[in-house]
């Protein structure tokens, strides 16, 4: 586990992320944290597509307790998998899934 | 009153379900329906076998309604879909089907069409899969004539059936190659979307050592976007490339298609929301699910479904009595791991306990975990097994549903327990 901090408009705020980069507690997440979230990831504009992927994988976490495969995006966001690997060139779940402060998705097993 | 139990799926679940109910109702107390749109009932385990010539599809293969009890009646149709609402089911021949109670049992399905070139130039000639008796078979030959190359084993996506099966085959195959002595002139290499060869720590540890050990190179973090059987490449959506002479693919998988057809039923894929504890569906109180149709976090296989019949059955008994439903499927599965030269591992795991090593189903037991020609002699023995006491609703001798906890040795509470991707 590792404690990161992250500058909004609002001040800073302490984080604590999973070895593998999620958000401990998905709570401290804010949807002004996303541009510095994303430039963490390489990505250093936020685009429209961008915003409806992290939006998406956000709203499923909260109804269903986990994240979305990348099947899965493909099928329900309105995104299909060529252009979520467009947006998120090293892997639409795991990627999104650190921008939107949500848990790595439970793969299946 | 007589109750109405429709199943839809004759094949693992839905047999031995039928079979149990027959058992703890009389034809007065229930009337028991199954329905499947053909009559093969396939003993997929048999699958991994027919490659390598050790077993024959027609050897594996038998009559669904002759695995159903006297007075359970067969129909031998494809589903169109199910209206939750109305409780019917509605069938492709035209007629419907009213239920009290519903089963789901359909299983999960093949869907290569979702990959991009799959099912096109190439496939069965020098792009096979060995999750269809068809395609085992033709697997069979293609082998059989391969004299050196690149052979690839590609996972597309999870979930799949038998989520060991892939490294099975990997295992197997380098004895196979090794057998015909040409082992020198194949280089073969296992693709997967996992970080790792298995999705359980201690197990995927082991077994990624296995791969290393056995030279079989091991390709991680692979989401195929596209199999190119002409120029014989596997392309991910990512960009990269693994070239192949021959490639084993296992193709994403769906849950039935009529599910999808069938308002309110399923989820994305096309698998059923289904509470992990009673298998009593999200849908609606009076549909069950059993087996890989079912959205819950355990493997997609036969044990898994041998294990759920038990918690099942006895919750159909309690919800049609109005009783409260007993919240006790614990996830069990138990998977042998057949990896070559007469040896197979054994792993047994839950919902909360990853595989450990140790002994099963005690301390007096099957090694697991590791290497032994008696986990190899049990998994040849459960075909038997599977046909006389597994579907006819028996249980195994000294095999539970839940899993045994004795036996096991525990590792340090420093790895995680559930894996994610």
């Amino acid at each position: 586990m590792t404690t990161t901090t992250v500058t909004t408009p609002a001040g800073v705020t302490s984080v604590e992320l999973t070895d593998d980069g999620f958000f401990v507690d998905p709570s401290v997440w804010t949807e002004d944290m996303v541009p510095e979230l994303a430039a963490r990831e390489g990505i250093a504009t936020v685009t429209d597509g961008h915003w409806q992927v992290v939006r998406f994988m956000r709203s499923e976490f909260l109804t269903k307790g986990t994240g979305p495969s990348v099947r899965a995006l493909g099928k329900t966001s309105g995104v299909s998998v060529k252009e979520l690997y467009e947006l998120f060139p090293k892997g639409p779940a795991k990627i999104a899934a650190r921008i939107a402060g949500i848990p790595k998705p439970k793969g299946c097993i | 009153m007589t109750h109405r139990i429709v199943i839809l799926g004759g094949g693992t679940g839905g047999t031995l379900t039928a079979n149990r109910l027959r058992r703890r109702y009389t034809p007065e107390e229930a009337q028991i329906v199954v329905v499947d749109q053909d009559d093969r009932h396939v003993y997929q385990p048999g699958l991994l076998f027919v490659p390598f010539g050790l077993t024959h599809t027609e050897d594996i293969v038998r009559p669904r309604g002759r695995q159903l009890k006297d007075g359970i009646t067969y129909r031998q149709s494809p589903i169109d879909f199910v209206d939750i609402e109305q409780n019917q089911v509605f069938l492709s021949d035209g007629s419907t089907l009213p239920y009290d109670l519903l089963v789901i049992a359909t299983g999960a399905t093949l869907v290569p069409e979702e990959t991009e070139g799959l099912t096109g130039p190439g496939w069965m000639e020098k792009v096979f899969t060995f999750y269809t008796p068809e395609g085992s078979a033709a697997l069979e030959a293609a082998l059989a004539t391969f004299d050196g190359g690149r052979v690839v084993v590609n996972v597309v996506d999870m979930p799949i059936k038998c989520p060991v099966a892939p490294l099975e085959f990997c295992f197997l195959a380098d004895w196979y190659f090794t057998e015909r002595k040409i082992r020198d002139k194949v280089q073969l290499t296992y693709v997967t979307p996992l970080d790792n060869a298995f999705t359980k720590p201690v197990a995927a540890q082991q077994l990624a050592g296995m791969l290393a050990e056995k030279h079989i190179e091991l390709v991680t973090e692979f989401n195929t976007g596209e199999v190119d059987g002409v120029e014989g490449k596997l392309v991910s959506y990512d960009g990269r490339e693994v070239p192949f002479d021959l490639a084993v693919v296992i193709p994403a998988h769906g849950g039935a298609a009529y599910v999808g057809r069938s308002e309110g039923l399923g989820d994305e894929l096309n698998f059923i929301p289904t509470d992990r504890r009673t298998l009593q569906s999200h849908a609606r109180p009076n549909v069950f699910v059993i087996g890989d149709a079912a959205a819950v976090p355990t493997s997609k296989a036969g044990s898994v479904t041998h294990f759920e019949g038990d918690v099942l059955v006895e919750n159909i008994v309690h919800f049609l009595a109005g009783e409260e439903l007993e919240p006790v499927f614990d996830g069990h599965a138990n998977c042998f791991i057949e990896t070559g030269f007469h040896k197979a591992l054994l792993i047994d795991f839950n919902y909360e306990t990853e595989p450990l090593t140790g002994h099963f189903p005690s301390t007096v037991g099957l090694p697991l975990l590791k290497e032994s020609r008696l986990n190899h002699l049990g998994k040849l023995m459960f075909q038997w097994f599977y046909w006389h006491t597994l579907l006819p609703g028996r249980d195994i001798p000294g095999v539970g549903s839940a899993m045994p906890s004795s036996g096991k040795t525990p590792v340090s509470a420093s790895s995680p327990t559930e894996h994610t991707s």
